[in-house]
């Protein structure tokens, strides 16, 4: 097992943390086809080592920023599985009463500022929110999850520019999977890798495998250190593979567009996989023990599916509400 | 007349200036593969260079945009959704609207951009929007409103064919319509109207994909013996101002179908117009069916109260019948 700073217990949640998102997602996406959730549903199934990892180096004053594929982020950052769910299923119980679903979660008090349907909407969001962590000293970093699509749009090269320029605490993480949308990666991203793009904003770009969970850990928790320090952002690029489509339900208005190889060959290298033979490797933990972090997981996502469908949809009149703070 | 899906007459418009015209190309995120299908199939005809699948940058792509026609290009812009608009706000506002007007007429800006817009269901607030309202306050763009299968296809080429920026913008629902399209070389001019249902009691103007709903409604209310005239601008910039009042002079009632926001909305820019123009033709004042103005959100019941449907218009033209 590679080197790391981490306890056992530290080991076992991340383990959780990977499965419980696989879980929810594979949930997710059964729901959908039972048409219980409305709206759009993008999954990360295959990417889950790249939020825990990160996550797993985060304090609860930190902040983040995803994206329209955020579901990992969130329950990393600490986000519930019910009031999660109860959201997508457009419940009041949820986190946005049913008015964001999927792609707009927030939850403030976890420093989850936001979900976003909008591709590199919430960079400079993190910009924004590290800025304010300098002005008030709080020493909390941001994090902003985008893809390498959104490294395209001008908010992420604007963004890179300003954390550069005032040596801001934020962590770029480009959650590299090969696609956006149904274009790969090569045919819309003048650069192989995108870390390189962090030389023209002076800071450091690094690049690690998004499919080993403690590797992650660690090159973010270098960054974290680098910003506490007031050294300035970094630009990390996190290389995984999405096993699922864009969104749920593209095969009937799209076909497929990957090769089917390229989907095998990613699905062999499965995170969570990888992790529990490192596990297992080291002695620290029996196959038992990982089967029941598993049932434990499925047992949650049952009950917050449960809590979701039990739950009542908004009244309609509460569509005025939140427009303005009181 | 053959009938069509609504996607199939975009892209038989597409394809059809392609071929005509060597200068026309389009160019957009995925629109190699056509993320709702309108582009699917022209890669292959014309070829990578003519169909140019984009990175996501609506930025740069708006503003390339904007130099390819300058430079003797006849480009079509897809901007998938159109909230990603706001995306390339200062290409299209302040660059493609007054590069004519700010260099004394010398520019030409033959150049289309198309997007979809519109609630589709629980799409949530930043997929759902009207946005055309935003760039009404934009003078120096056409902006057109397809409302069904032959409006598409015969805007679309006209503006295609024209020489200023067009936006056109097509409703997500419409997409799953169908119409009959005239065979052969079909073009709407732009800045002309069209009643789509003839009515001697009131007019309901409707904008896109309000036109079917309020055809609905005027259905509904013929039983009750009630005569509906349905309005369709077709194109709001420009505006065929004569076609409304004429219908307006007609009836003597108004109601207003949009799906954007009340306030600051395409609905209450036409009844500015109306009121300004045609006020001594007005029996009733003018009701103006919209979007509820708060961001369309994502639970079925609340996007549902948000919107307008048949059942609002219906007892907006009964407020106002004598
Ligand atoms: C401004 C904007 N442009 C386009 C889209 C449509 N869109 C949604 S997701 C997506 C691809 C994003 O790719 P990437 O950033 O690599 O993230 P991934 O989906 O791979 O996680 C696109 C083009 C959007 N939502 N917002």
């Amino acid at each position: 097992m590679q080197a790391t700073t981490l306890a056992k217990e530290q080991l076992f949640s991340m383990y959780r943390m990977m499965v419980t998102i696989r879980r929810f997602e594979e949930a997710l996406r059964n729901l959908f086809f039972q048409g219980q959730i409305p709206g759009f549903v993008h999954l990360s199934i295959g990417e889950e080592a790249v939020p825990t990892g990160v996550c797993a180096a985060l304090t609860d004053k930190d902040y983040i920023t995803t994206t329209h594929r955020g579901h990992g982020h969130m329950l990393a950052k600490g986000g519930k599985p019910k009031l999660m769910m109860a959201e997508m299923f457009g419940r009041r119980t949820g986190y946005c009463k049913g008015k964001g679903g999927s792609m707009h979660i927030v939850s403030y008090d976890l420093g989850i500022l936001g979900a976003n349907g909008i591709v590199g909407g919430g960079i400079p969001i993190a910009v924004g929110a590290a800025l304010a962590s300098s002005f008030r000293g709080n020493d909390a970093v941001a994090v902003a999850f985008f893809g390498d699509g959104a490294s395209n749009e001008g908010t992420f090269h604007e963004s890179a520019n300003l954390a550069g320029l005032w040596k801001l605490p934020v962590i770029f993480v480009c959650q590299n999977n090969g696609y956006a949308e149904f274009t790969p990666t090569s045919e819309s991203t003048a650069v192989k890798d995108i870390a390189i793009r962090a030389q023209g904003y002076n800071m450091p770009g690094v690049i690690v495998d998004g499919n080993d969970v403690l590797a992650v850990y660690e090159v973010v928790k270098t960054a974290v250190a680098r910003a506490k320090r007031g050294e300035g952002p970094t630009l990390i690029e996190a290389k995984t593979y999405r096993w699922e489509g864009h969104v749920v339900g593209e095969q009937a208005f799209v076909g497929e567009y990957r090769p089917a190889a390229e989907i095998e060959a990613a699905k062999q290298r499965c995170a969570i996989v990888l992790f529990a033979k490192k596990l297992l490797a080291t002695g620290f933990i029996e196959q038992a023990e990982l089967d029941r972090i598993a049932a434990e997981v499925q047992r949650k996502i049952d009950e917050a599916i449960a809590f979701a469908q039990s739950s009542p949809f908004p009244e309609p009149q509460e569509a005025l509400d939140d427009v303005f703070a009181p | 007349m053959p009938v069509i899906g609504f996607i199939e007459a975009i892209r038989q418009a597409i394809g059809e200036e392609m071929e005509r015209d060597p200068s026309v190309f389009i160019m957009g995120e995925d629109v190699k593969l056509g993320a709702f299908a309108a582009t699917r199939g022209l890669f292959e005809k014309f070829g990578a260079a003519r169909v140019r699948n984009t990175p996501i940058s609506e930025a740069g792509i708006a503003g390339a945009g904007i130099g390819a026609a300058m430079a003797g290009m006849r480009p079509i812009v897809e901007i998938e959704f159109a909230s990603f608009f706001y995306c390339c706000f200062d290409q299209v506002c302040n660059q493609a609207a007054k590069l004519r007007y700010m260099s004394g007429g010398q520019a030409r800006l033959p150049l289309t951009f198309r997007c979809v817009y519109g609630a589709m269901g629980s799409a949530a607030a930043q997929h759902s929007e009207v946005i055309y309202p935003q760039f009404l306050a934009a003078p120096g763009l056409k902006i057109v409103v397809p409302s069904g299968a032959a409006e598409a296809k015969g805007l679309l080429k006209a503006a295609i064919r024209d020489d200023n920026p067009v936006l056109v913008f097509e409703h997500g629902r419409l997409g799953f319509t169908q119409g009959e399209v005239p065979d052969g070389e079909y073009i709407i001019p732009l800045g002309r109207g069209a009643v789509k249902r003839a009515g001697t009691d009131l007019t309901i103007i409707a904008i896109g994909a309000m036109v079917p709903k309020a055809l609905t409604v005027a259905e509904e209310m013929a039983k009750d013996g009630v005569s509906v005239e349905v309005w369709d601008p077709q194109t709001l910039v420009p505006l065929d101002e004569e076609g409304m009042l004429a219908s307006v002079a007609k009836t003597g009632r108004v109601v207003i179908a949009d799906e954007g926001h009340l306030r600051g909305g395409a609905a209450g820019d036409l009844a500015a117009i109306i009121i300004d123009k045609g006020f001594d033709y007005l029996n009733a004042p003018i009701k103006r069916v919209t979007a509820l103005d708060v961001p369309i959100p994502f639970s079925p019941p609340l996007e549902n109260y948000v919107l307008p449907d048949e059942a609002k218009i219906k007892a907006a033209v009964q407020e106002i019948l004598p």
